[in-house]
């Protein structure tokens, strides 16, 4: 098994969904003759094509539109949005029509395509570069949202997602494409939409992230384990669909849980996870659920992003906290 | 396709290729001439320090503007001190030129929360960094300004890729419909990123485009300082008198890379860099001012030094700012400094 870093898994999950399936087509700002701004498609317009792996013009509601109107037709589009903070004017083609086209027609017309997008801070990128929007996309049925935090999860997720008969936004934590590597098999392969990973084995306390706070997440369970803690760290990999019914035997096991997200806190998705861990496990709860995220404010310049960003010893202080509660 | 041409009939290009002033053309005023040309000096000797600046690691991602300040400079100082900039990332030279001081605009792209801020008075809006997200707010300025009954007008800079964007047409179309005293100047550099001009429209050219909004739409060499300069002029002279919005599509190339991060010769050749590189902006008017004597290589010496000692300053200043005050995170994002529930 070759190993791969996350960008690389990507790229080689796109190179196996446009050599197995020639529905597939990959579409973007910059994604064909220099292999996208992070070199995630690049060598895939030489080996597939300029018809395949296609330069757009510069209009992300373009871009969603028309991959609507291809995937109903029968193509499967991959498009790529340059930043997570540059998908919004794609926000009414995802909503209003992506999310809902199988609903308002009874399944007669459908959208089967993926948004990737790379998200996510401390990467001292410019203004609007190092947005975490998921809790946008998590607001709405129809759509589904994967987050890898592993190069295995990448590929296998990815054409997981290429594979799915739904709309995927499919979020790429920016930070770790060069940062993490492991062995990856050079074949096809899934990881289903849906289930989450046990990145950590432990009995006091659950964090529950996903993305780039999950390598956060595990510096901050081995931080604490000098003091005795033993944190469970939940990789979620998938937002929506759920893995309720993981989050709650985890929970139901440490009695305490902390989740952790880049997003801005006021009506990010930990409220969400927090909501159904109270739910599933409330009896089980012996301390009030912690959330560790960025401020209620705008991304900062980046000269500030560390204070904003949560860090590992902002999550291990949660989870000391909880521990003592 | 035709394209629209001003009601005040053709206008005037200025130079060749090699700085010589075109036959038949009026020679432009020298201390006119004289002015823009130490803006777009000090324009470029910025730009080389922040690329630079990049490279030994004290700043973020830049994105050059080399090769741009023709237009930049020429639509800048066009303007009167009433009037509103609007200006995406690449646009620090003309943000210079409306008085945005230097050492904001290092500090903007080291990442520091007090830097890209206008000083009051300074009607310069802040980069635009979503791409042509800043043509409607052009057109809403301009609109207002009519509706207040007022005298300034809105100028819009932005790139050829940006016109793909749906708030490019919409944009446009508000302020025809409302007649706004809007200029809009796109820069044609070529690319956006190592997306080819093509890639964008199929129409020939962008000021085709102004036909469909029902306003005037030009072409102009953005390389010429002058003409861009004679073009912006005319074209807020008509806003000013109540004719609406203008389109001018200013022919430009980008000498250096999308931004720091971007290696060009991934998608460019070095025959066609060579050949932007002779027909850039700054050496053709350095060459113009020499000939017509106005100024001699020696006051260009003096001048570069005098410019050079500004850009210093500037980032001597913006470098020894106070450490960025965490404070700042939430402070500005309501009125009140913050949420009742924060
Ligand atoms: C809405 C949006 N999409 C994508 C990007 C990423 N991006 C930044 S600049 C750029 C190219 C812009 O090209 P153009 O408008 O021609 O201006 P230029 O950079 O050439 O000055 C892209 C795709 C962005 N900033 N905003």
């Amino acid at each position: 098994m070759p190993e791969q870093t996350l960008i690389g898994a990507i790229r080689d999950g796109l190179a196996c969904a446009l050599a197995a399936d020639p529905r597939v087509v990959v579409m973007g700002e910059d994604v064909g003759r220099v292999g996208g701004v992070f070199r995630a498609t690049e060598g895939l317009q030489e080996r597939f094509g300029a018809e395949r792996v296609v330069d757009t013009p510069l209009a992300e509601s373009g871009i969603a539109g028309t991959a609507i109107g291809m995937a109903a037709y029968g193509l499967r589009p991959v498009a790529e949005m340059q930043f997570m903070g540059f998908v919004l004017p794609a926000v009414d083609q995802i909503v209003s029509h992506a999310a809902r086209l199988r609903a308002r027609t009874h399944g007669r017309f459908t959208a089967p395509l993926v948004i990737r997008t790379p998200y996510g801070g401390l990467i001292r990128a410019p203004e609007l570069h190092s947005e975490s929007l998921e809790a946008f996309f998590c607001h709405l049925p129809g759509v589904k949202v994967a987050c890898p935090s592993t190069p295995r999860d990448a590929k296998g997720l990815l054409l997981a997602a290429i594979a799915d008969p739904d709309p995927v936004i499919f979020m790429e934590p920016m930070r770790l494409y060069r940062s993490v590597r492991e062995d990856v098999p050079a074949e096809s392969f899934t990881v289903p939409l849906g289930p989450a990973r046990i990145a950590r084995p432990g009995r006091d306390v659950s964090v529950i992230a996903w993305g780039a706070m999950v390598p956060a997440a595990l510096r901050a369970a081995a931080d604490v384990a000098g003091d005795g803690i033993e944190a469970e760290v939940i990789d979620l990999r998938t937002l929506t669909p759920l893995d309720e019914a993981s989050l709650a035997d985890s929970v139901r096991r440490t009695g305490r849980a902390v989740v952790v997200h880049e997003g801005v806190r006021t009506g990010g998705f930990g409220a969400e996870v927090a909501a159904r861990i109270a739910e599933a496990a409330f009896l089980y709860l012996q301390a009030p659920v912690a959330r560790v995220t960025a401020p209620d404010a705008p991304y900062p310049p980046f000269l500030l992003e560390d204070r904003f960003v949560p860090q590992p010893a902002d999550v291990a202080a949660a989870i000391r906290s909880v521990v003592a509660f | 396709m035709r394209v629209v041409a001003f009601d005040a009939g053709e206008l005037p290009a200025y130079l060749d290729e090699g700085g010589h002033l075109l036959p038949g053309a009026q020679a432009p005023d020298p201390d006119l001439a004289l002015r823009l040309y130490r803006q777009m000096l000090l324009a470029r000797r910025l730009d080389i320090r922040c690329v630079n600046l990049q490279r030994q690691g004290r700043i973020g991602t830049y994105p050059p503007a080399a090769g741009q300040e023709g237009v930049q400079i020429g639509a800048a100082m066009a303007m009167a001190q009433a009037d509103w900039l609007f200006p995406s990332y690449r646009d620090g030279a003309a943000a210079a030129a409306r008085g945005m001081p230097l050492d904001a605009m290092v500090a903007y792209w080291m990442g520091h929360p007090r830097g890209g801020i206008a000083p009051a008075g300074v009607n310069v809006f802040p980069f635009s960094i979503p791409v042509g997200s800043h043509i409607p707010h052009a057109a809403g300025m301009a609109w207002a300004a009519r509706l207040r009954g007022e005298d300034a007008c809105a100028l819009c800079l932005f790139g050829d890729g940006a016109t793909s964007e749906g708030d490019f047409h919409e944009g446009l179309n508000f302020a025809a419909v409302m007649r706004a005293p809007a200029v809009f100047v796109c820069q044609n550099n070529g690319y956006a990123i190592s997306v080819p001009f093509r890639r964008q429209t199929a129409a020939e050219h962008i000021a085709a485009k102004a036909a469909g909004y029902g306003m005037p739409g030009l072409t102009v060499d953005g390389n010429d300082v002058f003409a861009v300069h004679a073009a912006v002029a005319a074209a807020l002279a008509r806003g000013r008198a109540g004719k609406g919005p203008t389109l001018i599509e200013a022919m430009t190339y980008r000498l250096g890379p999308h931004t720091t991060s971007d290696d060009p010769s991934r998608y460019r050749t070095p025959e066609e860099e060579a050949g932007a590189r002779a027909r850039e902006p700054l050496g053709r008017v350095a060459a113009y001012l020499e000939a017509a004597g106005l100024l001699g290589a020696a006051a260009r010496a003096q001048l570069t030094a005098e410019v050079d000692a500004e850009v210093d300053a500037a980032v001597t200043e913006a470098l020894a700012a106070p450490p960025a005050d965490p404070g700042d995170i939430t402070a500005f994002t309501v009125a009140d400094g913050g949420r009742a529930d924060a």
